[in-house]
């Protein structure tokens, strides 16, 4: 048997073959060869993915599920997850994104939860390389054009450049959620006798295999690919959206599940195998689109917008007339049986039968070899003294303020519905994005951020800060971290190096994780982000949830008050290691980053959020890309106002000013509570900075530019 | 007052338009399938809401507009009662034709949403009774396909009879190139047809109607509604 | 009764600006299209419809223009009929 040619590996063929007692056939392997692929199966990261705590108070559902959930408090949960579509982004951008959109939506809704907010993780290649253009602003309308017409606002997000992502952009979409706790929609809870029913679009050719296709590295000939991109839909997707959730608020579901990678098959014996149940499906039953599809091309079509439902067979007839209500194909494809045999009929025959288990989690674990990079420690190779200081301070800041990623990403956002719903507290350009909850005092907040220079330079450290980094945003709004989801974009893990790259990232996030107590509660692997051109950065997206107990304790950015007093919180030797300063000035990316102490951000925190929730500062705002000076930059330029800034320290200006990394925060604080700011403050470092007053930004003498001379975003009043 | 928001596949604003309705008249506000024929007895005020109704294939509003609702819709109108387009809803109207004039894709062809000041050209509307003239205020948009335009004569007539209701304007109420979002003919976001009873406009009041959302100068235009059917009771 | 493809052509009017031909047409110009004088874009649309003749057949696709397929404020069309 040739089982190479279906993308499967010889002991994945020997698993197979002795899960079955006999030669699989044809369709079988068909199906195993995507359902058994990196995308699906995480095969190669799931021992690892176990490095990640995903357990707390607050987390009531974990990994495992379409999404996670955490517990908002009053019954209501937060279902949220963040998913690649990088492949299908870097040959179709537009539809390719519009699709990742499309999915993490419906992985959102596949819970019973009402899809409330997006997010989007864009990472584009250098802003003069030949392709950059033509992907980014490709990406850029379809999560647009996507997210606009389902009536799901984008309320924020990451973009970041830079040249390894020039032949391998990324496009990683967050979804949130809410739902009742009591009325969470499980894939586990079918019972054998129920019905199979498909909702949604017809099935067609599109998409066939695309998680086999994720699952390789991208080659010159990928153009060749492109049959196997999906078309999105997203007026389809609307319907589906409310179709679902009347038929959930009607309770005529018994479990939902999205069709994502690999289609039918993968949705189908995912609610068997978790349900413990056995499940016969007729495909020659499921609505087509064209007329002449083979049985196994069915089992694997990723046509959008459409969702497996499983049904008491009394409910039909209900379940039919909504779906019709919201003119939507609906048809029973089969039903639960008891057992966990999973089958497939064609016209009567069957043509592929498996253990129902065996699709999801029979594939064999690979375990990658794993070396340490050599020249690891030769990219840490930085002497501060040696670097020159700015000849113009004024030039550095403001040509900082420009690269591509600091720079506004208002032609990004302005092109998102970030507004449809009406709970836009914060939107996009906001350190935080939050959200109000119709009839509740709660705020949600969520953040979506990632650092890869500094995980390229060092993945512990640089894995660890991309979490904190998170974590520290909300805590300075005011809201409590909750749990995080993480999108995890590495290259090949069949390089030792590489795979020894992916290992530490995730074991320094997984350490912040456990330090700051904010468990995982989903997430997603994408590998084989490399091109001839070379492999991306190593590159983890982290999208953290937190609450804010109401909108008084809610502490906002940009909003400086004549006379507050300036104050940095946190160590005050930061590092220029993997710095967009240091990026800036070098062109390349060296030194070594922060080491990461838990003990210090978790101490950040808490104060933090009792800042925050005691309303002792006008204005806070972490400290992350770009360094102190950006900072000040921001919020001077948010505020439209200046500030007179001058300190001691004990390490050179620029690295104060640029370093980035570590537990830092500048607030404002009115004169009348610094007492008060001070001592919730003891024991940390703290640093007086100066005092907010007049047009102009002066620091240290070195810096002085009127603050409307600043780029900043636009001010309608 | 009672309102009626009519639901096509695709709307998307319609649950803000009812949240926003009620939050702040605390009024009655039911939801209208655009399969039914009929709209509830009684109806003070319809809104046909923002969104993609069916798509936007085709044309925005094309298909909408025929859908089997828009009967009652367009007698309701006809009648003289009070018809409220936004955004998407505005397309509709135009596609009806009981609003002159259509709606093409923006000067820049890409989707925009961000708040945008407009200033109030006519209180002589019950939508806006409760405006100063010449007030500048802040409602976002969020659209592609915002770009007003009709034939130069229809142009002039509609500005003769003072139809212009709502036209984008920089902070100091001036009307530029630039203050124009979409390059609408004589940047103009809002318009009422003859009887005084129908308006369309793209920018969004609903988004406009609360503190916690960044603004409240909305609040002001439903309260005119409110204020202009009590005054027409009594 | 005879199937007939008719085709339709939904341009903008004369006058009315088509931003969309005008961004393809400056993306053609940054390519290198020295040549290129200008850019439409319009819609494309297919019918079959049955009918007695092809005359009949293009009065109902006309009226479906003008029913739905055209806003007649903004945009002309063209309509060719075809014998299956």
């Amino acid at each position: 048997m040739d089982f190479r040619r279906y993308g499967i590996r010889e002991e994945e063929y020997l698993a197979a073959r002795e899960a079955l007692g006999r030669e699989p056939n044809e369709c079988e392997l068909r199906i195993l060869g995507v359902m058994w692929s990196e995308h699906c199966s995480y095969k190669s990261t799931k021992h690892l993915l176990k490095l990640f705590p995903n357990k707390g108070d607050k987390v009531v559902l974990g990994p495992g599920e379409n999404a996670g959930i955490v517990d908002l408090g009053d019954g209501l949960g937060a279902a949220f997850k963040v998913e690649s579509h990088n492949h299908p982004s870097a040959v179709a951008p537009y539809q390719g994104a519009a699709t990742g959109v499309g999915g993490i939506i419906r992985d959102i809704l596949a819970l019973g939860a009402r899809p409330v907010a997006s997010m989007d993780g864009l990472f584009f290649g250098a802003p003069g390389h030949g392709k950059t253009a033509m992907l980014s602003s490709g990406i850029v309308r379809g999560v647009g054009d996507y997210g606009n017409a389902v009536g799901v606002p984008t309320v924020g997000g990451k973009t970041v450049y830079d040249p390894s992502y020039n032949e391998n952009p990324l496009l990683n979409a967050f979804n949130l959620g809410l739902v009742r706790l009591d009325e969470i929609v499980s894939s586990q809870t079918a019972k054998p006798g129920q019905l199979v029913v498909l909702l949604g679009s017809k099935t067609g050719r599109d998409g066939i295999a695309g998680a086999a296709f994720a699952s390789v590295e991208l080659s010159d000939d990928a153009k060749a690919d492109r049959p196997s991109i999906q078309i999105g839909d997203p007026f389809a997707e609307k319907l589906l959206i409310e179709a679902c959730l009347e038929l959930q608020a009607k309770r005529l579901i018994v479990s939902m599940q999205d069709m994502g990678a690999a289609g039918i098959t993968s949705s189908s014996s995912e609610v068997a195998a978790k349900s413990g149940v056995g499940m016969v499906l007729a495909f020659d039953k499921v609505p087509l689109r064209a007329a002449d599809m083979e049985p196994w091309e069915i089992a694997l079509s990723e046509s959008q917008e459409r969702m497996l439902l499983i049904v008491e067979p009394r409910h039909l007839e209900e379940v039919m007339a909504v779906a019709e209500r919201w003119e939507l194909d609906c048809a029973v494809i089969g039903e639960t049986t008891e057992g966990d045999g999973y089958s497939i009929l064609f016209h009567g025959e069957e043509v592929a039968s498996f253990p129902a288990s065996l699709v999801g989690d029979g594939c064999p674990p690979i375990h990658w070899p794993a070396r340490k990079p050599d020249n690891l420690e030769k990219g840490w190779e930085l002497d501060v003294e040696t670097l020159p200081l700015p000849e113009d301070w004024n030039e550095t800041l403001l040509s900082l303020l420009s690269e591509p990623s600091l720079a506004s990403k208002e032609w990004i956002y302005d092109q998102y519905d970030s507004m449809v719903q009406t709970n836009t507290v914060r939107g996009p350009g906001h350190p935080v994005s939050v959200l109000r909850i119709k009839g509740r005092e709660t705020l949600v907040a969520m953040v979506l951020d990632a650092d890869p220079w500094k995980c390229a330079l060092d993945p512990f450290r640089g894995g660890a800060e991309a979490v904190a980094r998170t974590v520290r945003a909300l805590a300075v709004a005011g809201a409590e971290p909750l749990g995080l989801t993480d999108c995890l974009n590495f290259p090949s893990p069949e390089n030792p190096e590489q795979y020894w790259v992916m290992m530490e990232c995730i074991k320094g996030m997984a350490a912040c994780c456990e330090a700051l107590q904010c468990p995982v509660v989903s997430g997603n692997v994408s590998l084989y982000n490399e091109s001839a051109a070379g492999a991306i950065l190593p590159t983890p997206v982290i999208g953290t949830v937190g609450v804010i107990p109401s909108v008084g304790q809610f502490l906002p950015s940009g909003r400086w008050h004549d006379g507050d007093v300036l104050f940095q919180v946190g160590p005050c030797i930061p590092s220029l290691a993997g710095s967009q300063y240091l990026l800036m000035r070098e062109g390349r990316n060296r030194g070594r980053p922060l080491e990461f102490l838990p003990d210090v951000e978790a101490g950040f925190v808490r104060r933090a959020l009792k800042t925050a929730r005691d309303g002792v500062a006008s204005s806070g705002r972490a400290v992350a890309g770009g360094g102190l000076a950006v900072a000040i930059a921001r919020e001077a330029t948010e505020s439209g106002l200046g500030a007179v800034v001058s300190f001691e320290i004990p390490t050179r200006r620029d690295v104060l000013l640029f370093g980035e990394g570590g537990a830092r925060a500048l607030y404002s604080v009115p004169m009348a509570k610094v007492p008060l700011f001070k001592s919730l403050w003891r024991g940390f470092p703290l640093l007086e900075l100066g005092r907010v007053q007049g047009a102009e930004l002066e620091i240290n003498g070195v810096i002085s530019v009127p603050v409307d001379t600043l780029p900043s975003p636009r001010r309608i009043r | 007052m009672k309102t009626a928001v009519i639901i096509f596949p695709g709307s998307n604003c319609d649950q803000d338009v009812l949240y926003a309705v009620r939050n702040t008249l605390g009024t009655e506000v039911r939801a209208v399938w655009h399969g039914e024929r009929e709209i509830p007895d009684g109806t003070d005020l319809v809104i046909l809401p923002g969104g993609f109704s069916y798509g936007d294939y085709l044309r925005c509003g094309a298909m909408a507009a025929r859908s089997p609702v828009m009967q009652a819709v367009i007698d309701h109108g006809r009648r003289g009662g009070l018809l409220l387009g936004i955004c998407n809803g505005f397309q509709v109207l135009t596609e009806t034709r009981l609003l002159p004039g259509a709606l093409l894709t923006n000067r820049i062809p890409a989707f925009i949403c961000r708040p945008c000041l407009l200033r109030v050209e006519s209180t002589a509307t019950p939508f806006t009774s409760m405006y100063a003239e010449g007030q500048v205020v802040q409602f976002p948009i969020a659209h592609a396909d915002g770009r007003y335009t009709l034939p130069d004569d229809e142009l002039k007539a509609l500005e003769d009879r003072g139809g212009v209701v709502f036209r984008y304007c920089d902070g100091a109420g001036n009307v530029t190139e630039e203050s124009n979002p979409n390059g609408a003919m004589n940047g103009i976001a809002g318009i009422v047809n003859e009887g005084g009873n129908i308006l369309g406009l793209m920018p969004h009041p609903e988004r406009a109607s609360e503190a916690i959302l960044g603004g409240v100068d909305g609040c002001a235009f439903w309260r005119s509604i409110f204020s202009t059917l009590q005054e027409r009771r009594v | 009764m005879t199937a007939w493809h008719v085709h339709v052509y939904i341009q903008l009017k004369d006058g009315v600006l088509d931003t969309q031909g005008k961004a393809v047409e400056r993306s053609l110009h940054s390519l290198g299209h020295d040549s290129l004088q200008a850019v439409k874009i319009g819609k494309y649309v297919q019918l079959w419809i049955n009918a007695d003749s092809e005359q009949s057949a293009r009065q109902q696709a006309v009226r479906m223009c003008d029913d739905l397929l055209v806003n007649g404020i903004i945009e002309q069309f063209s309509v060719e009929v075809e014998g299956e």
